[in-house]
């Protein structure tokens, strides 16, 4: 064994170790920095009036988010709902029938550009096509926009999990003789069903954060609605809105917010994960 | 293990000049041989010879493929299952498989027997726990997992997995199984099992059966075909072929002289 070549390697492997701890170092740093920012400016505003009373009017006192979570809530929701059986059912054709046809190599390309187009672009998209036509901005609006994020994000993670079912899971049973329709929905499917919720999981997570495209299109509502077809609050919009307004009581409930959005979407993340883990473990 | 082979015997596939192709390359070349009802016969030799996509012409799996296709005659109890107008799936009830991996569903071990039953027969649920209890005890498997039906089949060893996907085929009341190197992931035990139980489906089915394992070809089989580049070398009774061949190649291989 040539001995300086072996120290050469260990040298190397200790100081790729050390440049990759020091990048694990520094991104988990900046994660919890801003877990402690949000938790120190946000936790104060985190209590019961924030779910039962609505956003206050300029210069009066108190309020709460009621109005912006339960908006959110529908307007993701709906946008959920809406998206994840469309990106399931293309998700499903790309990896099962279509595969290299002309027409999946389109979808593939578009879903490609859909996942990297800036939101706001999509946000202007909806409110030129429903906004302006109907001349009123709404919750359904900001729900058409939120879906079209979410269905590239379901129809990919659907695709490359479909995809990682061995040829011979679908092969066994196709040797039975079962149609094409069966040995997708009961068998490949199923084999992929913790992979594909995760991906409907990570959609929510996305949407529920995204502001812009709610900029354009649900706008915002001062008061309690659950009229999807008037302008609607909504989380993302209120903390814009009410962390650069000159109110205390305003930027406190934008950190409120900020906050149980994090929160959400953190749980989300770890429901996602452990199911996936129950899943795979039981293998 | 070979039986009297006096007894006059059916045939049950009759391939005639079989070529077979993956795009340009020719995978089979003039195939001709019969397959005989209610016996073993064995597909042997060195990898890539032909083997295996012989066996996966039988059932037409590899109409699944775009790009491979099989010229020539299958003839299967008098019609031609090469046919574009074969219906594939009433054809795959009726010669099943078993691949080299196990491929349990992901699903109760229970609703891994009924999900091939379910496709062509309407059973009661008594009906139903009748033939999965047949199939797995056929496949003698049935004292081992009778108290965990409803578990999840990938929970199972992986000899008992292989048994699960025989069972699997065996309950759909086939009258062809195909076996695609059973063995080649499992254990001595399990193997020694597996082919325990090729001996006893015998009784009901024809079998085919591609094997890497030269002594398993000659416990488990009554006819063997030794392949080499897609051509079929010599086809004969499994005695015959392995204590004294006709042609040298076959002699170099089966004496581990070559492959």
């Amino acid at each position: 064994m040539n001995e300086k070549l072996y120290r050469r390697r260990v040298r190397t492997n200790w100081i790729g170790l050390t440049l990759s701890m020091a990048a694990m170092a520094i991104g988990l740093f900046v994660l919890l920095w801003i877990l402690f920012v949000l938790f120190k400016n946000g936790l104060s505003a985190l209590d019961w009036n924030m779910f039962t009373k609505s956003t206050p009017a300029p210069g009066s006192e108190g309020g709460g988010l009621a109005n912006a979570i339960v908006g959110s809530l529908m307007i993701v929701g709906l946008a959920t709902f809406l998206s994840t059986p469309i990106g399931i059912l293309a998700g499903v054709y790309l990896a099962e029938y279509g595969d290299r046809s002309k027409i999946a190599q389109v979808t593939r390309f578009v879903t490609d550009i859909m996942l990297s187009a800036p939101s706001i672009v999509l946000g202007l998209f909806v409110y030129a096509l429903i906004v302006a036509q109907t001349k009123q901005f709404s919750g359904w609006a900001g729900t058409v926009a939120l879906s079209l994020i979410a269905v590239p994000v379901v129809l990919r993670t659907t695709e490359n999990m479909l995809r990682l079912v061995p040829g011979s899971l679908r092969e066994a049973a196709f040797a039975l003789g079962a149609p094409q329709w069966k040995v997708t929905i009961m068998v490949t499917l199923r084999a992929a069903r913790s992979g594909v919720v995760t991906g409907v999981l990570l959609a929510v997570a996305r949407i529920s954060g995204e502001t812009a495209p709610l900029l354009f299109t649900a706008l915002n509502n001062q008061f309690f609605s659950t009229d999807m077809g008037k302008p609607m609050a909504n989380l993302p919009v209120v903390i814009f809105q009410f962390a650069m307004s000159p109110y205390d009581n305003w930027v406190r409930l934008a950190w409120g917010g900020a906050l149980l959005i994090t929160l959400t979407v953190l749980l989300l993340n770890i429901v996602a994960r452990v199911y996936f883990r129950d899943k795979s473990s039981r293998r | 293990m070979t039986e009297d082979h006096a007894i006059e015997f059916k045939t049950a596939l009759a391939i005639r000049n079989l070529n077979f192709f993956y795009g340009k390359f020719q995978g089979l070349k003039d195939v001709n041989l019969d397959i005989a009802e209610r016996r073993v016969t064995a597909f042997i030799g060195p990898s890539g010879c032909g083997k295996s996509t012989l066996l996966r012409t039988l059932n037409r799996m590899y109409s699944l493929y775009p790009g491979q296709r099989a010229e020539g005659e299958i003839n299967f109890y008098g019609q031609n299952i090469l046919d574009s107008k074969q219906d594939l799936n009433l054809l795959r009830a009726r010669i099943g498989m078993v691949f080299q991996k196990p491929t349990p569903f992901p699903m109760s071990i229970y609703e891994n027997i009924a999900f091939g039953v379910r496709l062509y027969e309407n059973l009661t649920k008594g009906e139903m726990d009748a033939r999965v209890e047949w199939a797995l005890t056929k496949t003698a498997l049935w004292g081992e997992v009778k108290d965990k039906l409803n578990q999840s089949g990938l929970a199972l060893s992986g000899g008992q997995q292989q048994r699960l996907c025989i069972a699997r085929s065996v309950a759909v009341k086939p009258s062809v199984i195909l076996l695609d190197e059973p063995t080649s992931a499992l254990d001595p035990i399990s193997t020694a099992k597996v082919e325990e139980l090729v001996h006893e489906l015998k009784a009901d089915y024809t079998v085919a059966i591609v094997t890497h394992n030269m002594q398993q070809a000659a416990r488990v089989s009554d006819f063997t075909a030794y392949m080499y580049l897609g051509e079929m070398v010599e086809f004969g009774k499994t005695d015959e072929i392995f204590i004294k061949p006709k042609k040298q190649e076959t002699e170099d291989y089966i004496t581990g002289r070559f492959g």
